[in-house]
């Protein structure tokens, strides 16, 4: 056990895989980076952010593959080869690059198993950054795993910590379904206590990270920090929260939401992806028809305004929830009163 | 005492803990406590435990609010007598805290004893020693199943005053390798006489706890010349029965509401159960080969819902002393294991106390330990 | 060149099999009785059967929407397939597939492929799982001259090349692209596009068996030895249109009956082996009237197979949910 950070982990992750079994190979643009360089140096950038660092000099060039930038090709690539036979993880930088290969991921891999009548396995791996608070703007911090989600036959991973990163990958990549893989690009410095033996997160399995008798949060990703700071502040004014890390979106862990819910009679629901049929309005739909009768305040989503990610750090700050805002928000059902018939 | 003002700190249970949350206070302000009563619950990343006052007095202030996560030494509450005033009350607080937080970091940066990883034949064990390393005999700590060497988070450092101490993760444990090889007592007994050489030690004072018990008993009987002395807690090798519920439960519950009551079991007071505590089994749960290790512990050690060990004989032949501890309500392996042992045995049973005397009754738990081994050494 | 006499049987059995099973489904799909929409491989028998006479299961292949002819041409059973067009539970997708999604990856079928474009990403990772796995087997992506200007076939192209895998594109160039010429379509030619992505090209009649083996076997050859991928060019034409119910308005009255009266790869196959002696006009009758009876046979199992029933709605989206 020692502390690392998101970024760590993540390696570790995939080092860990790599080492266990051999049909795990990476690929992506600069997942080494420095091919065809006048250098000569190998392993130039290990990733645009460093996430893959140092896993070329281990496993050599067949299975640490340069791509050219090509996404529709190598995603594509990526799923012909998890068909037959090996176990990729492919790197898609941005995940607002999926622009250029929707069709492979969409069509394709998710499709296989249910057209191919149950016969076919994809045990595919993308991961890719999301979210905003980089100053990237508007083509390099979307939160679009509510898009993934929403594709059947995909599954949808979005942790919110270094532990759950590396027991979330390595599950993802023992998983013989595709999954979908998003990290926060601004916690990739995050650090906290992690395993150094190999472990596995199941899918679909909510975590608590606070347990409260008031109001129910739901956070997706970075935004669970947002939401534990926010509860631990409110705590303080005697407001008890739980804060739910669903971990998966797809699957989604409906019956512990619904437990919380029932247990709290309030929600508020964290979301950083824009705010139209984005996870906020999936859960608050699944509560309105599962828990009516357990309300006792309307439901609050808290998420971005629905525009594009801006650029300016003014902007950007305003753009992507906050604790405050996250606050404002429990207060504001915490405090809700039915109104008496005049 | 008159006019005395004594700080009531962030305790430190355990090496490895740094901040704790005042989980609650036993004692309003304005109470009198005495020495060694409870004043309030302190929960950890590990366990919660209640924290006993440092000395007699009024409780005059609660510095500290239920919830609150302090790091250690700082200031929770103040005791004193009613010949202090409040101006002095309020004078030692701001002191305190003046002082406190200007010494803060150069408390962070002293040295802890940190874990190491020692080869113990083809296995990886993570050891934790601690306390000086006088001419004396050292310490051995073995836990239990699915347990780790932070079980004896509140009894190593006490026992470090005056011993070396060495806790370690038994094989399919905590961060030691998770190859448990048939997963019976003998076989870890083996392993841990190869953690002995390793160490370089020529003669250890066992403690086990439950399984670890058993396996005390089986080093006893392997490497007899190397065992000082003996402390059984709640042991497992002396009675047959073993609650399935608890074995099974631990390996197949995976979430937190489902292992809850399972850790429950472990205990009397179940409100010793924490969040953090659950969450930690969870993770370990979590680590490749674990699960597959406890299965073949407990197919090995108990299969048919009994214990597959009689190990009666063997502390019979045992020549060094033996202490047996035991939970009068360990609700997983029952007191009676404790009955009709040998004359010279020395059998403590503690009454409200479950299978973990020695978190449930940590204090007692660690004088009745030192004044034996003492007594050994005396010999 | 010499072609074993058994291949020379199986591959015109093939080649009998699919242009039966496409003039049936041609007569059946007037009847209403089959669901949705299928394209036609009719007149392009001789591309297919001369490619994968070269492969083992072990080789795999990605097809297009019109991938009747691929599927049977790699293995893949007949009845299956007519259960899977019928959309039966039967059917090699158990219904769930149909016409454009027929795949069996045991046999090495990657699937055919609703998507123009979709196989060509797929092969390359095929390719790659041959390389890594070095397991001595090729994947071959045919596409057609409409995907050909997809930017995911480019990308392929480029990609198999920088990667140096095992992978063979086969452009099966009918001359259109739905209902819009290759002429109108293509910029500039695909011997040029192979040169440009740094591959070796083939090209060849496919309307002639020997033709498409000869040159399939030089391409496959080249990147089986561990050259890296190869184009092979195949020039053809479908008989029917881009799918059942098209009425080809875009084509000339004559073209299609020309087709069939002097491009007929089978008549042509027929021509060939009798005239050298290679094989007995009454050995092809008899494979003839063998396949006659097992399409007609595989016609009447799907009409009378069960439907897929509801439990399988839910079925087979993820290996584990």
């Amino acid at each position: 056990m020692s502390k690392k950070s998101f970024r760590q982990a993540i390696n570790e992750a995939l080092r860990q895989e790599m080492r266990r079994d051999p049909r795990v190979i990476l690929m992506g643009e600069d997942v080494a980076g420095g091919r065809g360089g006048t250098s000569g140096v190998k392993d130039a950038w290990g990733g645009v952010l460093g996430v893959t660092k140092g896993l070329l000099t281990e496993f050599g060039e067949d299975r640490v593959l340069d791509t050219p930038i090509s996404e529709a090709s190598y995603i594509g690539a990526a799923a012909g080869a998890a068909a037959t036979g090996l176990r990729p993880v492919a790197e898609l930088m941005f995940v607002d690059f999926v622009g250029c290969c929707l069709d492979q991921i969409m069509n394709q891999a998710a499709k296989f198993r249910y057209m191919f009548g149950g016969k076919a396995r994809t045990p595919l791996v993308i991961r890719a950054m999301y979210g905003a608070g980089f100053n990237a703007a508007a083509q390099h911090s979307q939160a679009l795993y509510p898009l993934f989600t929403h594709i059947p036959g995909l599954k949808v991973v979005v942790p919110s910590s270094p532990y759950e990163a590396k027991g979330l990958l390595i599950e993802a990549i023992r998983d013989d379904d595709p999954v979908i893989f998003l990290e926060n690009k601004v916690m990739y410095d995050d650090e906290e206590d992690v395993p150094d033996d190999p472990y596995t997160i199941p899918f679909g399995e909510a975590n608590l990270t606070r347990e409260g008798d008031d109001v129910t949060i739901v956070a997706f990703g970075r935004m669970v920090k947002f939401a534990n700071e926010a509860a631990d502040r409110l705590a303080k004014d005697g407001i008890s929260c739980t804060v739910i890390d669903p971990r998966t979106t797809s699957p989604l862990d409906t019956g512990t939401i619904l437990d919380c819910v029932t247990d709290t009679g309030r929600l508020v629901i964290v979301d950083e992806s824009s705010p139209r049929c984005n996870l906020a309005t999936d859960v608050a739909a699944l509560v309105a028809e599962e828990a009516f009768d357990a309300l006792k305040a309307p439901i609050r989503r808290v998420c971005p305004p629905h525009t594009p990610v801006p650029f300016a750090t003014v902007l950007e700050n305003l753009y992507v929830p906050s604790v405050e805002k996250i606050e404002a928000a429990v207060r504001a059902v915490a405090s809700y009163r039915v109104k008496e018939e005049a | 005492m008159s006019g005395t003002i004594i700080p009531v700190t962030m305790p430190k249970f355990g090496l490895a803990m740094t901040e704790g949350k005042l989980a609650s206070w036993s004692v309003k302000p304005g109470e009198t406590v005495k020495a060694g009563q409870e004043l309030a619950d302190i929960e950890t990343s590990k366990i919660t435990n209640g924290y006993e006052s440092p000395a007699e007095g009024i409780l005059r202030r609660h510095v500290a609010e239920a919830g609150e996560m302090l790091p250690v030494g700082a200031l929770i509450g103040v005791l004193a007598d009613d010949a202090a005033s409040d101006d002095d009350i309020d004078a030692f607080i701001k002191k305190f805290r003046d002082e406190f937080s200007s010494g803060e970091e150069s408390e962070a940066g002293s040295a802890e004893p940190q874990r190491r990883v020692i080869e113990a034949g083809d296995l990886k064990l993570s050891v934790l020693e601690s306390g000086v390393d006088h001419d004396g005999v050292p310490v051995l700590l073995i836990h239990g199943f699915g347990g780790d060497l932070t079980n004896w988070i509140l009894n190593q450092p006490a026992l470090a005053e005056k011993r070396k101490v060495i806790a370690f993760d038994l094989p399919g444990h905590g961060e030691s390798t998770k190859e448990v090889g048939d997963g019976s007592p003998v076989t870890f007994a083996a392993t841990i006489g190869k953690l002995i050489e390793a160490l370089a030690l020529n003669r250890v004072h066992v403690v086990g706890h439950s399984l670890g018990g058993a396996i005390a008993l089986e080093l006893a009987a392997l490497k007899g010349d190397a065992v000082a002395s003996l402390t059984l807690i709640d042991p497992a090798g002396l009675g047959q029965d073993i609650n399935m519920a608890f074995i099974g439960g631990f390996i197949e519950a995976d979430r937190r509401k489902t292992l809850e009551p399972v850790i429950g079991y472990l205990v009397h007071d179940k409100s010793l159960v924490t969040r953090a505590m659950v969450e930690n089994i969870i993770r370990f749960k979590r680590l490749d080969g674990v699960v597959k290790g406890l299965k073949t512990i407990a197919q090995t050690c108990f299969h048919d819902g009994k214990q597959a060990f009689g190990l009666r004989p063997v502390l019979e032949a045992f020549r060094g002393p033996v202490q047996v501890l035991w939970g009068e309500d360990d609700e997983i392996l029952s007191v009676s294991g404790a009955d009709g042992l040998p004359e010279s045995v020395t059998v403590i049973r503690y009454p409200g106390t479950g299978h973990m005397p020695q978190l449930e009754k940590a204090s007692e738990v660690n004088k009745a330990v030192s004044a034996f081994l003492d007594k050994a050494e005396a010999k | 060149m010499q072609i074993a006499r058994d291949i020379l049987l199986s591959s015109y059995r093939s080649m009998r099999t699919i242009r039966e099973f496409e003039e049936r489904l041609h007569v059946e799909f007037a009847t209403g009785e089959i669901p949705g929409f299928v394209h036609l491989y009719c007149g392009e028998e001789a591309s297919g059967v001369g490619v994968c006479s070269h492969l083992t299961e072990k080789d795999t292949i990605a097809s297009t929407h019109r991938g009747h002819g691929h599927c049977i041409a790699k293995g893949v059973g007949v009845d299956g397939m007519m259960a899977e067009i019928y959309g039966r539970q039967t059917g090699v997708c158990r219904g769930k597939g149909g016409s454009m999604h027929i795949a069996d990856l045991s046999l090495g079928m990657l699937g055919a492929n609703g998507i123009v474009g979709g196989g060509p990403p797929l092969i390359c990772g095929a390719a790659l799982s041959h390389k890594i796995l070095k397991d001595g087997a090729v994947a071959i992506a045919f596409y057609g001259d409409g995907a050909s200007n997809e930017g995911s076939t480019l990308e392929s192209l480029n990609l198999a090349t920088v990667w140096n895998i095992p992978a063979v594109f086969v452009v099966e160039d009918n001359g259109y692209g739905e209902a819009t010429g290759s002429s109108y379509a293509c910029a500039g030619n695909q011997k040029d596009r192979a040169a440009g992505f740094g591959m070796p090209y083939f090209e060849c009649d496919g309307n002639d068996f020997f033709a498409v083996y000869q040159a399939a076997g030089e391409a496959i050859s080249h990147a089986r030895n561990g050259n890296g991928p190869a184009m092979l060019h195949v020039h053809l034409a479908r008989w029917y249109g881009h799918f059942e119910g098209d009425a080809m308005t875009y084509r000339a009255d004559n073209e299609v009956a020309k087709l069939r009266a002097e491009h007929d790869c089978l008549v042509n196959f027929r021509k060939r082996v009798t005239e050298a002696g290679l094989l007995d006009a009454s050995a092809l009758n008899d494979l003839d009237t063998a396949v006659k009876s097992e399409i007609d046979a595989a016609v009447a199992a799907a009409k009378a197979a069960p439907l897929p029933d509801e439990a399988d709605l839910l079925k087979d989206v993820y290996v584990s949910y």
